[in-house]
């Protein structure tokens, strides 16, 4: 899931500046799941920003990323001046779009793309590289947690499992290299990896994806 | 095009002494004729680190041209965290066009542990890849995307190894990696446990991995128990036994303590078969070198133009 973390208030505060009308809208999908802007926080926001002032209320869609959720917003954005979107970077972008005239004001960091590890834990996963090789590192990927990219790991700095990066972190080449201990499979690491294509990560330009198949 | 200097003296079967020069964080380019003045003479060739511990100083590459200039052999270290294939081939080039016959690849110190913890990396390649594009263009005239590479490359390339990060099973493997990608020398992380080196170099041995490259261990002068005792606790990929440092603590001069433990090093690993020289990162302590070298009975150093058959 995409994971984002709420941004600090006085933020938000300097973010609305003038606005006078808030509309606080939560985002039910991925950042329900990590706590951070689903409808309970929708409301929890609303209710600060009335005490700071603000004539504010909240919703929550289903999903701020798909128009067919949020079409129907139009009349609840026009009778304000300012939204605080608590979705992802996305959804302020596709409510931007849409709402071309209005504030539409981020309340959250877009943080990464990872999974919960346990309770209030989340850890980044994927970097989107566009072009999947995780299998070949034990279902590790390297791109992602190690710190350095590497594809030929793991360099000098792991220790006692740990990246000298981040301390708290595990080091992504003691887990493949332990997982493909497991797997009876290291001779996989005994062959150099080629350099990544990039060109099909962010580093090629905004990436798009087409299904003629499915065109109306 | 001359041959690497330290290349003939290894071939040559002597044992190998080389140093590290840090450039200067600034532009005064007389700090670094001053640490050739200090070195000359005394080691085969001199590391001009890339960055190093990721804060911002004088570029390798200019560094190494004043280097050179002095009169001493450079290795040009590159790591791979500040430049992506395209900046990577192009310095490459120069320097080979400028004559600097040796390379050493290194993925670097993550830059969020120096000075500019702000900034972004960049990664595009590890230090694997570095060596077996840099092979390429000198073997196969090749580059990265496979066109020609123009003109003469002659350079000697190298890698660093730790012997002692995790998995330390895969360590010896892994320098297999890097030989087969192209190093021809390997400068290995600073050694205080002689005897994890010492099982290394067993495993290393036992890959014939000694046969296919040159190895040089790692020192480093340490002039205090306290300067030790910061290396344990910070610097991963170094492991230092707490006997060595009650042995620094209790020392009369520490300084002078220090300085023994390295010609101990020296001494010992010089004995390990398949170990080929001696790197000396006397760290902002380039002046005690000659003293090193001389008391770990590495002198005379063989000379240009003189037989290097040892």
């Amino acid at each position: 899931m995409i994971i984002g973390e709420r941004k600090p208030i006085p933020e938000i505060l300097t973010m609305l500046g003038a606005s006078k009308k808030v509309l606080v809208l939560g985002c039910g999908t991925c950042v329900t799941v990590c706590l951070s802007g689903g409808d309970q926080e929708a409301q929890e926001m609303a209710a600060l920003l009335r005490i700071k002032g603000y004539d504010t209320k909240s919703l929550t869609v289903e999903r701020q990323c798909e128009l067919e959720f949020i079409n129907p917003l139009r009349e609840s954005i026009q009778s304000v001046d300012t939204v605080v979107s608590l979705a992802c970077g996305i959804g302020v972008q596709a409510l931007s779009d849409l709402y071309f005239e209005k504030n539409i004001f981020p309340g959250l960091n877009t943080t990464f793309m990872g999974m919960p590890v346990k309770q209030g834990y989340w850890e980044e996963r994927c970097l989107g590289c566009g072009n999947c090789i995780v299998h070949l590192f034990g279902g590790t990927c390297p791109i992602t947690r190690c710190a350095k990219s590497l594809l030929n790991g793991p360099c000098g700095g792991s220790k006692e499992g740990k990246c000298e990066v981040k301390p708290d972190r595990d080091c992504a080449w003691q887990l493949i290299y332990d997982r493909l201990k497991k797997l009876n499979h290291l001779d996989w690491l005994l062959s150099i990896q080629p350099p990544i294509d990039w060109s099909t990560s962010r580093y090629g330009g905004q990436r798009k994806m087409t299904r003629e198949d499915i065109w109306l | 095009m001359a041959m690497s200097w330290l290349k003939q003296v290894l071939h040559s079967g002597h044992f190998a002494v080389t140093a590290e020069v840090g450039p200067p964080k600034g532009t005064d380019t007389q700090v670094i004729k001053k640490k050739c003045d200090m070195l000359r003479g005394y080691v085969d060739a001199v590391n001009i680190t890339d960055n190093q511990t990721a804060i911002v100083r004088m570029s390798s590459f200019a560094s190494c041209l004043i280097v050179r200039n002095q009169g001493i052999e450079p290795v040009m270290q590159m790591v791979t965290r500040d430049r992506n294939r395209i900046a990577l081939q192009s310095d490459f080039l120069g320097a080979c066009g400028l004559g600097i016959s040796n390379i050493l690849c290194l993925s670097g110190d993550h830059q969020s542990l120096g000075n500019h913890p702000q900034s972004k990396n960049v990664y595009d390649i590890d230090s694997i890849q570095l060596l077996q594009i840099f092979k390429n263009m000198r073997d196969q005239k090749i580059f990265q995307n496979g066109e020609e590479v123009k003109g003469e490359i002659n350079v000697f390339l190298g890698a660093g190894e730790s012997p002692y990060a995790d998995p330390l099973e895969f360590r010896a493997l892994r320098l297999a990696k890097k030989i087969a990608a192209g190093a021809e020398f390997i400068q290995t992380q600073a050694i205080f446990d002689v005897d994890i080196f010492n099982r290394w170099m067993e495993e290393v041995r036992h890959l014939g991995l000694h046969k296919k490259s040159y190895i040089l261990a790692g020192v480093i002068p340490v002039k205090s128990a306290k300067a030790l005792q910061y290396m344990k606790n910070e610097v991963p990929g170094v492991v230092i036994p707490d006997k060595l440092i009650r042995r620094m603590e209790t020392a009369t001069d520490q300084k002078s303590e220090g300085i023994e433990v390295c010609i101990e090093t020296i001494q010992k690993v010089a004995k390990i078969e398949g170990v080929s020289g001696v790197h000396i990162m006397a760290i902002a302590w380039e002046s005690i070198v000659p003293e090193i070298v001389q008391r770990s009975g590495l002198l005379p150093r063989p000379v240009k133009g003189e037989s290097t058959s040892s």
